[in-house]
């Protein structure tokens, strides 16, 4: 009987200290950037305006594929691939995939020239304050959320796109 | 119960691996005549964790039971620790310097092997981290296996103590009495006096003092674990914030680490010196071979709260809450954080002023200034003159093939391309216009943009603070400290006094200072002619 007791005892201190010290190695190790979205979480709604000054709200494109998109002139590999995104744009835009292309805080200026010299035609949207690219969580960019037509994260990558990965990547969010 | 338990023959039954009865003090194990000096460490009880190897779960109690195993966390934890500290850690290397190459550069071979090993960022890595849990483990696992069994044998104990027990104590000694000199209620007194709890059966006395004493590394292994709780309590949500946050001059700012709730502006970032001339400083200035010495950085800073629910993009609701110069040392206090001045940039461009100039005349048409950080698409400059911007570069430089591009955006090195609107020209004339430079790149142009100056702000650099976890480190280095006097400060003393046919036996033990007891015995056998015990250790050499 005291065995049992000791042998119980000895399993519960053990196993809160192994379920805090798990908890703090999962914290600190995992999910160390609190906030961050990640793929299965709901796409947190947000407002910007767009080149023209037109304001779109992140819910509006509820029932069609969301590609959202950070980036910014200074960033290479951002750059590189636009010129895909936009082609596939148009390829999907009937099928209902959207294209949000998030300019991090740079001046308006700065983004409307660089939309008018690449052509770009989906909807280039301004993030001043950065204020939507930290709820997300987005630190070097670029960065590309998959949403689906429920609202929901389907992917995120940090990488820069090929024109045959965007394609596959708007076949899965295509409703 | 187990049948390995070790009955004595005073009848108590002892736990197995017991090595003196907790009782009558019987060595059990061993030879009984041996005279070799007993080891009293933790009272001969039985540390459980060297008797029951069976489960899983014994067998890891039983390795972090171990003490040689938690001097060995000790020792790698201080091996560690101390290899962190010979190159600087990442967190502590210039900011913007790339730690892949910034370690080589520095300290050649060594500095890239201690980079490769991870040792830059040595506190956070998963092995330290994991060392520590190890080292709270087994405080936890080794106090309390050594406290229950201690605790057990000293709460049991009793007044008449096993012979062979007393024989073999490090004091000893045995008196003969002639005409009984020796009085029992007087050696009662004498040890009383010296503020001993004395117990008394059937004429054998057992006296003894500051048994709380032996608790003492327990209670500081308390604090201990504290303080690791302490320290694990910042990585959880809400407890701990350490954010930099660089505001400019008019810009408000979302304060981070306050989950969207309080947000800062900037009235101006004010940088003071000493006056040069002043007589009173002026000597100490020229002694301080710096040209200027600082007395004051500060921001005048308000606080906003944010108020309602807000989509993310939108602008926010604020409510002023307060305003408050934040100066060195003078923080910023708000809701359990605290917004500390730790840096500064000064001058940082804003805005550039140029005239537009007729070349020829050398007339001014109009002059217009260009915010950096939001430059419009147009100025008109009245009469037919516009000067429209094509394109920005807050950080301009060319890139690899040879295009204009911008390497942040932040204004370091601004440039545009500005469209001249004149009457002479209604389609406009191109050109590129740099700090310092000023081309033109489609042909000669009619006009020319001049440079007047800038307009300038500068930056404070902050830091938002919160550490809800002070309290805990604050109790637990208490503890901590409570537990280090208590077994420090006090000793705990027993000294056995046993009749036997016409002698009295007396034998007495400490936990440390034995020098101490030795006095008190001194001070009690004279005074009742007992016979001064001897040091049975002391003998044998």
């Amino acid at each position: 009987m005291k065995k049992k007791n000791r042998l119980i005892v000895r399993t519960v201190i053990l196993a809160i200290v192994f379920i805090a010290v798990g908890y703090t190695f999962y914290t600190n190790f995992f999910a160390n950037e609190s906030g961050i979205v990640q793929a299965g979480d709901q796409a947190p709604n947000f407002i910007l305006t767009d080149l023209e000054g037109n304001e779109v709200e992140l819910e509006d494109y509820r029932g069609k594929g969301v590609f959202l998109n950070f980036w910014a002139t200074y960033c290479e590999p951002c750059k590189d691939e636009m010129p895909a995104m936009d082609k596939k744009y148009k390829e999907y835009k009937e099928k209902g995939v959207e294209i949000l292309a998030v300019n991090v805080s740079e001046p308006k200026l700065t983004a409307e020239s660089f939309a008018d010299r690449y052509n770009l035609s989906f909807p280039v949207l301004l993030d001043k304050s950065n204020d939507v690219t930290n709820h997300y969580g987005v630190g070097p960019i670029p960065v590309t959320f998959l949403i689906d037509k429920d609202g929901k994260v389907v992917q995120k990558t940090e990488a820069s796109l090929s024109e045959k990965v965007i394609d596959s990547y708007m076949k899965q969010i295509q409703p | 119960m187990s049948d390995k338990n070790i009955t004595c023959e005073c009848g108590h039954i002892n736990p197995y691996g017991t090595e003196i009865c907790e009782v009558c003090g019987k060595p059990l194990q061993g030879d009984l005549e041996s005279k070799k000096l007993l080891n009293m460490r933790y009272e001969g009880s039985a540390r459980r964790s060297q008797t029951y190897k069976t489960t899983i779960i014994d067998k890891i109690w039983n390795f972090f039971s171990s003490v040689k195993v938690g001097i060995w966390i000790i020792v790698l934890l201080l091996v560690a620790s101390a290899i962190g500290t010979i190159f600087p850690q990442e967190m502590y290397i210039p900011p913007l310097s790339d730690p892949t190459v910034y370690y080589k550069e520095q300290y050649g071979v060594l500095g890239q092997l201690y980079y490769d090993l991870g040792f830059h960022n040595l506190y956070g890595s998963w092995w330290y981290m994991l060392l520590i849990a190890a080292l709270g483990l087994s405080l936890i696992v080794a106090s309390l296996d050594r406290f229950v069994p201690l605790y057990r044998s000293l709460k049991k104990q009793r007044v008449i103590r096993h012979e062979s027990f007393m024989k073999r104590q490090k004091y000893f000694g045995v008196t003969e009495m002639k005409e009984n000199t020796a009085n029992l209620q007087e050696i009662k007194k004498a040890l009383e006096n010296k503020r001993y709890h004395v117990k008394e059966e059937d004429g054998h006395l057992f006296a003894e003092k500051n048994r709380f004493s032996r608790w003492g590394p327990y209670v500081n292994h308390i604090g201990l674990i504290l303080f690791l709780i302490g320290g694990m309590l910042r990585f959880f949500p809400g407890m701990y914030v350490d954010e930099v946050l660089w505001l400019r001059e008019g810009e408000t700012e979302k304060i981070k680490g306050t989950e969207e709730a309080y947000y800062l502006q900037s009235d101006g970032f004010i940088l003071e010196t000493y006056d040069n001339n002043d007589e009173k400083f002026k000597n100490a200035i020229e002694e301080s071979g710096q040209a200027a010495v600082a007395k004051n950085y500060q921001t005048d800073a308000v606080l906003y709260k944010q108020v309602g629910e807000r989509i993310a993009g939108t602008e926010p609701k604020l409510e002023k809450v307060k305003e408050h110069p934040i100066q060195v040392n003078k923080p910023l206090k708000f809701d359990g954080y605290a917004v500390y001045q730790v840096d500064y940039k000064l001058n940082e461009l804003q805005s550039m002023s140029f005239t537009m100039d007729n070349k020829e005349t050398g007339e001014s048409v109009g002059d217009l200034t260009i915010d950096l950080y939001n430059p419009d698409k147009s100025y008109d400059l009245e009469s037919g003159y516009r000067v429209e911007v094509m394109d920005y570069f807050p950080d301009f430089e060319f890139n690899d093939e040879g295009e204009p591009t911008t390497k942040s955006k932040v204004p370091n090195n601004p440039a545009f391309i500005l469209n001249m609107v004149s009457p002479t020209h209604p389609d406009g004339e191109v050109a590129f216009v740099a700090i310092k430079q000023n081309l033109e790149p489609l042909g000669e142009n009619d006009y020319k943009m001049s440079f007047q100056n800038v307009d300038t702000k500068n930056v404070s650099g902050l830091v938002v603070r919160k550490d809800n976890t002070l309290w805990i480190l604050a109790i637990g280095g208490a503890i901590f400290m409570i537990g280090v006097i208590q077994g420090m400060y006090w000793n705990h003393r027993r000294i056995w006094i046993r009749r036997k046919e016409n002698d009295i036996w007396l034998s007495s033990h400490t936990n440390k200072n034995w020098y101490g007891l030795k006095r008190e015995l001194e001070s009690i056998t004279s005074q009742t002619g007992l016979q001064m015990p001897m040091d049975q250790a002391e003998q044998k050499k």
